[in-house]
């Protein structure tokens, strides 16, 4: 016979207390990897919020630069050419310039081969007395565009304003009561209005547009225009564009001067960015927000598995004592035998570490699924997240394995060293 | 073998100090079978576990087989008793989980030795045990538990058996043949040192001694 029949044989004779002591040790260890599974699949479920939120930003901001480049393709940038006098501030102050430049301007910069604009809007404008109404107007004569010669032709932004014709803002059209078709005189002289446009919330609704000859007729101001509107700038680059604009104008029309017109380009590209930068900070809202959580968890985690581990080495110590209490007599008659201390305290530690093992061992897959479990419950979508293959740590494993026998060892310990101590004369007279 | 030498031993009990052994010399020898015969509480149990060095006198010496067993480390003492002395309880005092063979044989754990298999097969035969060898002490009968007690201290061949009242739970056939068992130990060589209230195991030792209130009286 050898010790360990009398280790196996007492296992299975007080089998109910071996089966509670692993039952400490599978909560003690169960907790331990229960917290890291979840704070493991948290980080895991965290990453995968983030990407996910990345992803849709990253295509987000795709849309949004395909967006962009359409707009600003479509839109480019449309540029006020001036009379180089033109004071700037009346004209903001007056809503139209105020300063007359040659009609012919416009044919030297069709010709000029310039490639940085496709068309070319010359315009007379004037803020005039309608005195058919009662109304104070602003009255612009065009013509329709003209094409740059050099470049592809496209079809016009805007249609030209047919002489005889007239085009009416929201504001006077509605509150005139014209419609299109409708006669009406301007300075004496008849036209059909062409088109009556909706409602725009700016200057526009309080202007009519005839053609540019006739304007320049009625306001005596033959030959003559007050602005060129450059239309679809070429937009390679937002910030420097303006600039290469103004140089090469100023190099045809030296008596011009160059201000911009079409923000909405840079309004659009602010927008993007700010979108971009909303985008950003919503990851990084989603991102503080994990973290905060996780370090809830932590802090949860090392406050109550710690008090687990105690408790359960509590409940393997209270075990221990209640062995060597049970088995008082036999140790006393074991030493009577020849046993010597040594053996008796192998025959006890050895079943604490077979304890430890065993605990460990099923506490390691007891907290794998109480963590999976746990993390179901907390989080939102754990589909797929991690297989138990994946969340398997054979690091933590093997730590389990050498820390949980220990555990009960260190908890069995004291109710040794009281077995091996206690005088086998004294149980022996008192039974 | 056994010697006791001016042994006394004092407690410390709740009431004052209790004398347990007063100044008890006695000698027991090869082929002798002594009874110390006392009523409860006289001090036998304290006697026959200062003869086991299991209880440290006093006062006194105690020597058995020529060496005081008080003079040595735990770890000897250990294997002292394991290699020299067999104890037999009133009470059996077998390991409850383990089966008579296995109870038979944990001395030899004390003490290993390549012959204990062979010897255990000779004792449980010996002792009439051989279908009851699988079984645990809860399935037996008392007499047989005694048997298994006695098999038990003899596995290791000890020079000398204590036994502490081994026919007190037992009818008196099964003290009979309890006490047939000793006395066949101690005609093939062996010294027995039993204490016990009843005198009629007397009967059976080579010599007798009674004792009361911790002195052994003639």
């Amino acid at each position: 016979m050898k010790i360990w029949h009398i280790l196996t044989r007492e296992i299975l004779h007080r089998w109910r207390g071996f089966a509670s002591g692993i039952f400490a040790v599978v909560i003690a260890v169960g907790s331990l990897t229960g917290a890291l599974t979840l704070l493991k699949l948290h980080d895991l479920q965290t990453q995968k919020i983030l990407n996910e939120k990345e992803e849709e930003t990253e295509k987000k901001m795709a849309v949004l630069k395909d967006e962009m480049r359409k707009a600003t393709l479509k839109l480019m940038f449309n540029l006020l050419i001036l009379p180089k006098q033109q004071d700037i501030r009346d004209l903001h102050m007056k809503g139209y310039p105020s300063e007359y430049m040659p009609e012919e301007y416009v044919t030297r910069l069709a010709n000029s081969g310039i490639i940085v604009v496709r068309h070319f809007l010359p315009s007379l404008q004037q803020r005039i007395k309608w005195p058919e109404k009662n109304r104070t107007i602003t009255l612009i004569g065009t013509r329709g565009e003209v094409p740059n010669l050099h470049k592809d032709p496209r079809k016009p932004l805007v249609q030209p304003v047919l002489p005889g014709t007239i085009v009416l803002g929201y504001g006077l059209h509605y509150s005139l009561g014209l419609h299109t078709g409708d006669k009406v005189k301007l300075l004496g002289r008849e036209f059909t209005v062409h088109k009556c446009h909706e409602e725009r919330g700016s200057k526009d609704d309080y202007t009519a547009w005839i053609h540019l000859s006739q304007a320049q007729e009625l306001l005596d101001k033959q030959g003559l225009i007050n602005a060129i509107l450059a239309l679809e700038c070429i937009c390679e680059g937002v910030e420097d564009l303006l600039e290469k604009v103004r140089e090469e104008i100023r190099r045809i029309l030296p008596e011009t001067q160059v201000i911009e017109m079409g923000t909405k380009a840079i309004a659009r590209a602010e927008a993007r960015a700010k979108v971009g930068q909303e985008a950003e900070l919503a990851v990084e809202r989603e991102r503080r927000h994990r973290t905060q959580m996780r370090s809830e968890r932590e802090f949860f985690a090392a406050v109550l598995v710690p008090l687990v581990i105690v408790a359960c080495a509590v409940w393997i110590g209270l075990l221990a004592f209640n062995n060597v209490r049970d088995r008082k007599v036999e140790i006393g008659i074991q030493r009577a035998i020849g046993f010597r201390a040594g053996q008796i305290m192998f025959l006890f530690l050895s079943k604490f570490l077979i304890m430890g093992l065993l605990g460990g061992f099923l506490g390691i897959f007891a907290g794998l699924g109480l963590g999976r479990w746990l993390a179901i419950v907390l989080e939102d979508d754990m589909e797929g997240i991690a297989t138990a293959g994946e969340l398997f740590n054979p690091g933590l494993f093997l730590l389990c394995l050498i820390t949980a026998p220990m555990l009960a060892v260190i908890s069995g310990w004291l109710p040794t060293i009281f077995a091996i101590r206690q005088d086998p004369a004294d149980v022996l007279r008192e039974e | 073998m056994v010697e006791f030498k001016n042994v006394t031993k004092i407690f410390n009990g709740p009431k004052g100090k209790v004398t347990a052994l007063d100044k008890v010399s006695l000698s027991v020898q090869p082929g002798e079978f002594l009874a110390v015969c006392g009523p409860s509480g006289c001090g036998k149990t304290t006697l026959l576990l200062a003869a086991g060095g299991l209880m440290r006198p006093s006062n006194g010496q105690v020597n058995l087989d020529g060496s005081d067993p008080y003079g040595m480390s735990p770890e000897m003492r250990s294997k002292m008793r394991a290699r020299m002395i067999g104890f037999v309880f009133q009470q059996f005092h077998l390991i409850p989980y383990l089966t008579v063979r296995q109870n038979i044989l944990a001395p030899s754990l004390a003490l290993p030795t390549k012959e204990a298999d062979q010897r255990a097969r000779e004792l449980i035969s010996r002792f009439g045990l051989d279908d009851r060898a699988g079984h645990v002490p809860a399935q037996i009968s008392t007499g047989q538990r005694q048997r298994t007690a006695l098999a038990r201290a003899l596995l290791n061949k000890p020079k000398i058996i204590l036994a502490d009242e081994p026919t007190g739970n037992l009818d008196e056939r099964n003290a009979n043949i309890v006490l047939g068992y000793l006395s066949q130990y101690v005609a093939e060589g062996g010294c027995a040192l039993l204490v016990t209230h009843d005198t009629r195991t007397a009967a059976h030792s080579t010599r007798s001694l009674k004792m009361s209130q911790g002195r052994l009286l003639e």
